[in-house]
């Protein structure tokens, strides 16, 4: 595995050269999974996922071994936000919401009768596409807020408070100003708060959905170097309309598409694999901007 | 920085000296014109002047601008000085309103109405004799009993339409909107007929302060369920992917967020009673004492106290009755600046 130095030595190389995407994603080592102790991953088999009678999402089975990245890609209205949101359970909200299929944490189906869907969220955290924190606490707070939310004790508040800001590379721009409000940060604070708020109640999988999307370039990086550090320790999963972003950051990616009826899975694959030999050719019509 | 060069910040998109010049000059002339058509005119009376000098100054302004810069100019600037009069028209009642209960309740006013109450007093005794004190502790003992039923309940329908949004939501969002509409009286003679006769059998503060109740719920359920569907659902998302439950998504981000909102829901449910009569004439019995408790026992209260002294008909009841609406005005005002202060304290715990 890489170190922290060597991965931001690369991204300066890929930031700057104008290379292809192939060459972007094949400038990384590939990842070996599951060396660390967090968990044994994740995979859904045959998930289905409805909307009323929208049948919006059909039978995607993946797996998302520990400790890897991979990046959902494909165009708009595919499923894929839909897929991530199976997985932590947050489809449920949508009224007339259904699903089929399992996804297993460590082995075990997070649709199980009896399962606490509080706790599966506890272990499956989430990032949204627009910074979201919450307009009445400090940026302190926001990231103690999951803490509070789930009633969780912790023995070291201010510990986790900065463990969880270096992680998600904000500290020492808010280290000062604690107790301001989450508002007064610029839109790429906000959202490197936001994962900050995430990381704080150790998730062992992190969704990120089009995290970057409404972000200037310059935090666009600053996040996608958080990824690259986080994925030491956490499986990440990441939706994304940006090709670059995906070879940048993902150690997989997987092509879901919507031809008029539900969004499928069409290729999964390594990131390099999938940018300079994909098997598909809608995938390399994709990858390589003809359509999409 | 050699020769440095001072440069005089100048606004070049104000209105020249000429260009004011005309517009009083316009303002003027339809000053004049108002004068000289209900001089020529049977048409009579204030009313007339202001809005013959409305009409004037509006075709004026969009004349000469009609002049200057063409017909959509002329469009803009008829419908500037539409919005200028709707605003005015909007003002100036409100305004007429407190300067003539201000006129008339002042010679009213003194000390001793706050520290005294009617118990020895009748309204048509000279000035200083009695005072408010009973009417003022009533009013504010029905309101404080009114909010402390009527805010959990109609916050907690507001969450009921927004958050929860069960099955009953349709018919719970209709029955609220309709309760709204319903007059104060019959809301008085529900409780008399309700709780007072079969019940109690005996007036009092608590039952004024129940038909009040059934007057705030709806002001406070409805304004509270705008509030609360403005709060963004990536908030309550958030929450929720935090591993929170549902209700404590609620309780520590969407409540908090919509803080001040729910505080101005409150304030409109207080001014919708605070000079609520009807109800009050059927159920609190009108003491003229000073009653400390709200469950026995006639209470007083401000509006009774006006109804009171209007009626006892003589210079000094009359007088009174103006000292009393000034009180109620005033009480009314310092309700909403309070509330809109710790309303607008951001972050304030």
């Amino acid at each position: 595995m890489m170190t922290s130095h060597e991965n931001e030595k690369e991204k300066m190389d890929t930031t700057v050269k104008p290379s292809s995407l192939a060459d972007v994603a094949q400038s990384k080592s590939i990842k070996t999974p599951g060396t660390r102790a967090m968990g044994t991953g994740l995979e859904t088999r045959g998930v289905h996922a409805w909307f009323g009678k929208h049948h919006a999402l059909s039978n995607i089975s993946l797996d998302f071994a520990a400790g890897t990245v991979t990046a959902l890609i494909g165009p708009s209205g595919c499923g894929k936000s839909t897929f991530i949101r199976t997985i932590n359970r947050m489809h449920e909200f949508i009224p007339g919401a259904a699903m089929a299929g399992e996804v297993l944490l460590d082995g075990k189906d997070v649709y199980a009768p009896g399962t606490d869907v509080t706790k599966i969220r506890l272990q499956i955290g989430m990032v949204f596409q627009k910074p979201n924190p919450f307009p009445s606490m400090t940026i302190g707070e926001n990231v103690l807020s999951g803490l509070k939310l789930a009633q969780l004790k912790v023995e070291n508040k201010d510990e986790l408070l900065e463990e969880s800001l270096e992680r998600a590379g904000l500290w020492s721009e808010v280290k000062d100003r604690l107790s301001a409000h989450g508002g007064s940060l610029s839109g790429g604070q906000q959202q490197r708060l936001c994962i900050a708020r995430a990381l704080a109640v150790r998730p062992q999988v992190l969704l990120m959905d089009e995290p970057c999307s409404a972000l200037d370039p310059g935090s666009t990086l600053r996040i996608e170097e958080t990824i690259r550090h986080l994925s030491d320790t956490m499986t990440i999963i990441i939706v994304t309309h940006n090709m670059q972003q995906a070879a940048r950051v993902s150690d997989y990616t997987a092509f879901f598409l919507s031809d008029g009826g539900p969004g499928q899975m069409i290729e999964v694959a390594p990131t390099s694999e999938i940018f300079s030999r994909p098997q598909d050719q809608r995938t390399e019509n994709y990858v390589t901007g003809r359509f999409g | 920085m050699s020769a440095a060069v001072t440069v005089t910040p100048t606004k070049p998109w104000k209105a020249s000296k000429r260009e004011r010049l005309t517009d009083v000059a316009i303002f003027l002339v339809a000053i004049f014109t108002s004068f000289v058509i209900v001089a020529l005119t049977p048409m009579q009376g204030k009313l007339a002047y202001f809005a013959i000098f409305f009409i004037a100054y509006a075709l004026l302004t969009s004349i000469f601008k009609a002049t200057q810069r063409g017909s959509a100019a002329a469009k803009d600037a008829l419908v500037n000085s539409l919005v200028a009069i709707g605003a005015i028209v909007t003002v100036v009642p409100v305004i007429s309103i407190l300067a003539t209960v201000l006129k008339k309740g002042l010679p009213g006013i003194s000390f001793g109405l706050f520290t005294h109450d009617m118990a020895l007093a009748t309204p048509t005794d000279p000035l200083n004799n009695g005072g408010i004190l009973h009417a003022i502790t009533g009013t504010l003992t029905l309101v404080v009993i009114a909010l402390i039923l009527s805010v959990p309940i109609g916050i907690l329908t507001a969450l009921y339409l927004t958050e929860i949004k069960g099955r009953f939501t349709g018919p719970i969002r209709f029955l609220v909107q309709a309760m709204s509409g319903v007059p104060s009286i019959v809301a008085g003679l529900f409780i008399l007929s309700a709780v007072l006769y079969p019940i109690t059998k005996a007036y009092s503060g608590l039952m004024g302060s129940l038909a009040l109740t059934i007057l705030m719920i709806p002001t406070i359920a409805r304004t509270s369920e705008e509030v609360l569907n403005l709060i963004p659902n990536e908030l309550r998302e958030a929450g929720t992917a935090l591993g929170a439950t549902q209700w404590r998504t609620v309780a520590m981000i969407v409540l908090p967020a919509a803080k001040s909102g729910l505080v101005t829901a409150i304030i409109l449910g207080v001014a919708r009673i605070a000079g609520e009569t009807a109800p009050i004439l059927l159920l609190t019995g009108g003491g003229d004492k000073v009653n400390p408790n709200a469950f026995n026992g006639p209470m007083g209260s401000l509006p009774y106290y006006i109804w009171k002294s209007f009626n006892a008909g003589s210079p000094e009841a009359i007088t009174r009755a103006w000292a009393g609406l000034l009180v109620l005005v005033g009480l009314v005002l310092i309700l909403f600046t309070m509330a809109r202060y710790l309303g607008s304290r951001k972050g304030a715990k």
